[in-house]
């Protein structure tokens, strides 16, 4: 077989992803400890005021990066949902899952960021346009997830009526996308572009695109973290569970019971 | 320096957000662990109460 | 081992639902009460000015009777489930999504078109003018189907879990949001003497939809909780 098709498939086992994502989780936290310095120290420091907004502006550099993520991880959630509803693969099963609460704080921080935004801009904390509306929808539809995932018993039934879930509600990720083009929002519309030319200030869209690598590299961070615990949650029965525990465990290990 | 704190005028707003983004950000890096920590105890626990039933049950 | 016909099985599962319903009539009528109760709450919360009343009548109605539906979508799986009959149909060789379309349309027949049918009374409470009483039914007409439809996937979601309901709100709610937007919309349109038609056409083209995928997500969602 082919090594890397062997890799992959040995990857969807649980210990070796456990393992795995032990190794990755520093260097993950890492550049996107040392991605945000140097974005924050791009938007704080070294960009310009706004000609309009002055120095409120800089709110973009967190706000706008969440928003992306809140997306970003939806749609990663959708997917994984997808993979583990038609090909059953507990490892998809738990990122879904896991994906799920980091998802739902980076909407939070986005409403909450975009409503201290508004407030001296705009002139009020919140508006019912269809920007903001969809993203709250965004937020409901993280929280409904998470909601099922925990009100149902059987771990794997639960995880996999909630990726069902994300993936009704995949259709709010185009509304809430394209929500400045196809209404008369409040909310400014698109000036990052991914083909084109983007209508923001260079020195304003590096830290911007930076902030946004390094929350990327932060929910990659989270995220294995928490699937590694999902993991152990999930296997808690079996030998290799028992072999991390032990080894956790600061105390001396007392001999294993040997099988009746 | 205050300047740099005052933004402008919109000092409140902008560091409030900041101060929103990095509490989030933080809680998301420090609570997996701290569960796992848990859950790992939990784990323990158990197992040495399942030894000690066998031990004790003929 | 021989069974009838789809046909037949459709018709017998309606006949069966109907006859149920039939039997206890009086629980049916629960969600009209709740929605004419809702409705009356809101004089006595704004105060009975006539202007004030008639600014907030469509959407009033229109949310009253989105939470009556949600209220009555607990029942739409709940007691095939305890006596085994919703077993007994994911398992039935006829296609799933066509017997729970039919299931939901008997829903939608005993739930929502009694409070289509209280809706202008609704509308008289709260002072909805005459005008625009026939595009308040419109819209109700559209977008009832549209939330039995989106709250039936929902519910086969939770379908078994003890006091799912808040649960079932969280779920369904961001769900019926975009649909109370334009069924809202239509009515804010028409009192303010503008063009309606658009956001009703939306509805329909919504219902469409759902009339088709709706059932087959159901269906998918009933075999993910059943299993």
């Amino acid at each position: 077989m082919n090594p890397l098709v062997l890799w992959f498939h040995k990857l969807g086992s649980p210990p070796t992803f456990y393992r795995l994502a032990g190794r990755l989780l520093p260097w993950c936290y890492g550049l996107a400890l040392v991605l945000g310095a140097v974005a924050l120290y791009g938007g704080l420091v070294l960009a310009p005021s706004d000609y309009q907004q002055g120095d409120a502006f800089r709110i973009i550099f967190i706000h706008v990066p969440c928003a992306w993520m809140s997306l970003f991880v939806y749609a990663f959630m959708a997917v994984n949902g997808f993979i583990a509803l038609v090909w059953r693969i507990k490892l998809s099963e738990t990122l879904a899952m896991a994906a799920a609460p980091v998802g739902a704080a980076f909407t939070f921080v986005c409403l909450v960021t975009g409503s201290l935004w508004g407030k001296p801009m705009w002139g009020t904390w919140w508006t019912w346009d269809a920007r903001l509306t969809s993203e709250l929808v965004l937020l409901f539809l993280y929280l409904g997830v998470i909601g099922l995932h925990q009100a149902i018993e059987d771990r794997r039934q639960a995880a996999r009526a909630a990726a069902f879930l994300a993936l009704v509600g995949i259709v709010n990720l185009p509304i809430v996308h394209f929500s400045v083009t196809w209404w008369n929002t409040l909310h400014q519309g698109s000036t990052v572009r991914l083909f084109g030319p983007s209508l923001i200030d260079a020195r304003m869209l590096w830290p911007l695109l930076t902030m946004a690598l390094a929350t990327k590299f932060w929910f990659a961070g989270s995220l294995l973290s928490r699937a590694r615990v999902d993991l152990l949650e999930l296997e808690g029965g079996k030998d290799w569970v028992r072999q991390v525990a032990l080894a956790a465990d600061a105390a001396p290990a007392p001999p294993p019971e040997a099988s009746a | 320096m205050s300047d740099f704190f005052a933004m402008g005028g919109y000092g409140a707003y902008v560091w409030a957000s900041y101060a929103v983004f990095f509490v989030v950000l933080a809680a998301e890096a420090v609570l997996p662990p701290l569960k796992r920590r848990r859950v790992l105890a939990g784990l323990r626990g158990k197992w040495k109460r399942a030894q000690r039933r066998e031990g004790s049950a003929p | 081992m021989s069974y009838g016909s789809t046909a037949g099985a459709c018709r017998a599962l309606l006949a069966r639902d109907l006859r149920l319903v039939w039997r206890r009539r009086g629980d049916a009528l629960n969600p009209a009460l709740f929605a004419i109760m809702v409705v009356a709450l809101f004089p006595f919360a704004l105060g009975p000015e006539p202007q004030v009343l008639q600014r907030i009548a469509a959407g009033t109605v229109l949310v009253a009777l989105l939470l009556a539906g949600l209220l009555s979508l607990d029942a739409l799986f709940r007691s095939d489930l305890e006596d085994g009959s919703l077993e007994q149909l994911v398992l039935s060789p006829h296609p799933l999504a066509l017997l729970l379309a039919c299931k939901i349309a008997v829903h939608w027949l005993t739930t929502a078109l009694p409070l289509l049918v209280c809706a202008p009374l609704l509308g008289e409470l709260l002072n909805l003018p005459p005008a625009l009483r026939p595009v308040l039914l419109a819209s109700l007409g559209l977008s009832t189907p549209l939330l039995s439809l989106i709250g039936a996937v929902c519910v086969a979601l939770t379908v078994g879990m003890r006091r799912s309901g808040m649960l079932l709100a969280l779920l369904v709610l961001p769900l019926y949001v975009p649909v109370l937007i334009f069924a809202a919309g239509a009515c804010n349109a028409a009192q303010n003497g503008l063009a309606f038609t658009a956001p009703l056409l939306w509805l329909g083209a919504g219902l469409a939809l759902s009339l088709v995928l709706a059932p087959l997500a159901c269906a998918a969602a009933l075999k993910i909780s059943l299993t």
